[in-house]
């Protein structure tokens, strides 16, 4: 090749680039058909569950999909363990094993801030039939960056009181629901505790270990683990003191809370109360009586705290337009019906207690109405941040030292911000 | 030719204890002129090949690992984006800048130490124990050496039920009327709980080596020591420790490395917990690594690793010569 060969070729490339990069940076296009031959695509998706009836419904989906997209050649639900779901998934990423699209928990602020994921609003906005306004504002914001979707939250499961009728009637205690605060619920569960040896209220999945969970308590104080944009902890707000010498108090004053080391299973029957999942209802057997509210009133009065789940596409597949494709069909409004027996969406059209109550067996439809319907327009998500192990951890680290009976809850919480603080600046 | 090396061989098999050193090496007979396969080559080549399988694995799972890992240590990795970007020496300063290095390993010192030194106590006190005929001893031996073939992760989960705060453990100090700690919940117990289970599913190995080694002890140098009148004590400690010293050696070793890889008892048991108490260096490796994401950190952190199980090691074999006897 002569130089000018080289000068012409060079001229040409840079040319297409200038001419992709303009259109790029056009307004968004129409979803544009795969050029995919046929049969050669093969297709990935992470999950965490490993439901044989929710992967059946995976595979019910994919299959419909598949009969109008002959490029496709297969699409799989790759089961991993929820402990080591973000390990796995961040290892196979850094491995080159990236799955196409996955489901992401606490992970999201990571993916979303280091371009990892796909974005999604235009290409959803312009599927037809999609309907991307009869999504709720409030669960889209925790995937949202710069106003545009990066995850769709297939989950929005709010928290909820779930109480024992039969474990309050043997300790001869009753609720006042129509005033239900944290107080009632503290001085219910010490009397029961003494009156049967059963916990008082346990918050589900907390261990003393996952500390996000209390900000279902946390929450009611008006406290918050930091500042709306993340960059300073607010552990040591006098709120958040108080809501703190509230469960240590509950600890080891009252004795209305397990403490550390002690194992009290709600749904085996072992508490009297439990904070947990709207979606944890399908852990009740019918062993006992029960009873479901939104969560206790704090200082603060109302709240509602909302755990959620998106499923997005990673920028690193090999397929990205056809992987985008899929989860634009997977949350389709039909589809969405399909997922919300097993998953709280987030379509208003499916929110409603009746629709709810069509594929719940455990909750009733004002029970739903009430814990689910009622609370996802102001919920507030549980704490989540960039970098979400490490700051789990030091604030963990930090934590353990409020979990003795002459824990200086002031002093711990300052120490929580010490730890974290650094992290949350950069 | 054949017959001529096995000659060569059979007389250096014949000759006194202690005379290797006068055997002549093996001769091999003159390379023709134009004969490539001679019998030296064929001979080294037979050697390559039994080593081959080792050193593929050598090759495979440790030395390219090593050498990738020197290489993410100089590097931050954005995993995420796939970015790889050269840092030069930044991983290692900050292992100077990190404020919970000292604390891990403080606790990755008392835990090697406890486990080390429990590990061999114990296992030597068994062995000795075991050491002699009386109903029901294949029994014990059996008893104290099945954890060594349980999972480790089994093992350890139901050590974690049996040391909650209402667990077993409790349960039963609770029959003597005994109030239990919290075990796993506060620093000091949970230290104690984690090394205790640790030597507890593996005293079995270090036992069995001992048994091996005390009864290649000859049992003459016991009589001839009871003549002279020497008391049980000294037999120990004048015959037996010495004689077994080898194997002191080889425990030590196996016990030190394994204290240090240590990893699923800390992160079933107490993550770490509580604080940083349980935090030994493996799992502040995995924790940086791979919970972090922060791989050149996590990969100079194992460079550390590495360094001090060498160290050790190195200095183990390099004091053989003060305390190990050997009869040769």
């Amino acid at each position: 090749m002569n130089t000018a060969t080289k000068l012409v070729s060079l001229a040409a490339l840079a040319t297409s680039i200038a001419v992709a990069t303009a259109g790029c940076g056009a307004s968004p296009e129409a979803p544009v058909a795969t050029t995919a031959p046929p049969n050669s695509v093969e297709l990935r998706m992470t999950v965490w569950t490993s439901n044989e009836d929710q992967l059946a419904l995976f595979d019910t989906i994919a299959e419909e999909y598949k009969a109008d997209h002959p490029e496709i050649k297969s699409i799989t639900f790759e089961s991993l363990p929820f402990p080591d779901y973000n390990t796995t998934l961040t290892t196979q990423i850094a491995g080159g094993n990236s799955p196409d699209l996955a489901w992401m928990g606490d992970l999201s602020r990571d993916l979303i801030a280091s371009d990892a994921l796909v974005p999604l609003t235009d290409r959803l906005t312009e599927t037809k039939g999609w309907d991307y306004d009869d999504l709720l504002g409030s669960v889209t914001s925790e995937f949202t960056a710069d106003d545009e979707l990066y995850a769709y939250p297939f989950s929005n499961s709010p928290f909820a009181l779930y109480v024992n009728e039969s474990l309050l009637a043997a300790a001869g205690q009753s609720l006042d629901t129509s005033d239900l605060t944290w107080d009632q619920v503290s001085a219910v569960g010490s009397a029961v505790n003494a009156a049967t040896g059963k916990g008082g209220f346990v918050i589900r999945d907390f261990n003393y270990s996952s500390w996000n969970t209390l900000a279902t308590v946390w929450t009611g104080w008006g406290a918050s683990a930091w500042n709306k944009d993340g960059t300073k902890c607010t552990f040591d707000s006098d709120e958040m003191v108080d809501a703190f010498q509230f469960l240590h108090d509950a600890i080891y004053v009252d004795a209305s809370m397990p403490g550390p080391g002690t194992t009290a299973d709600f749904f085996a029957g072992d508490s009297a109360f439990t904070i947990a999942q709207v979606s944890r209802a399908a852990l009740l057997d019918g062993s006992f009586e029960y009873d479901v509210y939104p969560l206790p009133d704090g200082p603060e009065g109302e709240y509602s705290v909302l755990g959620q789940a998106g499923v997005g596409v990673l920028e690193s597949s090999a397929h990205v337009q056809e992987a985008t494709d899929f989860l634009a069909f997977l949350t389709n409004p039909e589809n969405a019906a399909k997922l919300a027996q097993f998953f709280p969406p987030p379509r208003k059209s499916l929110l409603t207690g009746e629709k709810l109550a069509e594929n719940n067996t455990k909750l009733t439809a004002d029970q739903l109405e009430a814990v689910v319907i009622d609370q996802l327009p102001d919920a507030v998500t549980l704490p989540n941040h960039t970098s979400p192990a490490e700051i789990s951890q030091k604030a963990k680290t930090a934590l353990d030292a409020m979990w003795t009976p002459d824990a200086d809850v002031k002093a711990v919480l300052s120490s929580v911000c010490t730890a974290i603080d650094p992290l949350l600046a950069t | 030719m054949t017959t001529t090396h096995s000659t060569t061989r059979g007389a250096s098999t014949d000759a006194p204890r202690g005379a290797a050193t006068d055997v002549a090496p093996p001769s091999y007979p003159k390379r023709r002129p134009g004969r490539f396969w001679t019998m030296a080559r064929r001979d080294a080549l037979t050697g390559y090949l039994f080593i081959t399988p080792q050193l593929v694995g050598v090759l495979v799972f440790v030395l390219i690992p090593v050498g990738l890992a020197i290489y993410y240590s100089l590097n931050d990795w954005n995993i995420f984006t796939g970015e790889l970007s050269f840092v030069g020496g930044e991983n290692y300063a900050a292992l100077l800048d990190d404020p919970q290095l000292p604390t891990v390993l403080g606790a990755t010192a008392i835990f090697s130490g406890g486990v080390v030194m429990l590990n061999i106590a114990l296992g030597l006190a068994l062995a000795v124990m075991l050491n002699r005929r009386f109903r029901g001893v294949t029994l014990f031996r059996t008893m104290f050496f099945s954890p060594v073939v349980v999972s480790v992760v089994a093992w350890t989960l139901v050590w974690g039920f049996l040391l909650q705060d209402n667990g077993g453990i409790n349960g039963l100090l609770a029959q003597f009327g005994v109030v239990g700690p919290n075990w796993l919940q506060e620093g000091p117990t949970a230290m104690t709980a984690v090394v205790i289970t640790q030597v507890i599913r593996s005293v079995g190995i270090n036992m069995v080596l001992f048994l091996s080694a005390l009864q290649g002890v000859p049992g003459e140098l016991y009589e001839a020591a009871r003549i002279d009148g020497a008391r049980n004590s000294t037999m120990f400690t004048r015959i037996t420790l010495p004689l077994i010293s080898p194997t002191l050696l080889l425990t030590a070793i196996i016990t030190i490395v394994g204290a240090l890889q240590a990893f699923a008892q800390i992160a079933v048991l107490t993550e770490g917990g509580p604080g940083l108490s349980t935090t030994v260096l493996v799992y502040y490796v995995f924790q940086q690594a791979f919970e972090f994401n922060h791989i050149g950190y996590g990969s100079t952190l194992a460079l550390m690793l590495l360094t001090f199980v060498m160290l050790l090691t190195v200095l183990q074999w390099q004091l053989r010569r003060k305390w190990v006897f050997y009869e040769d």
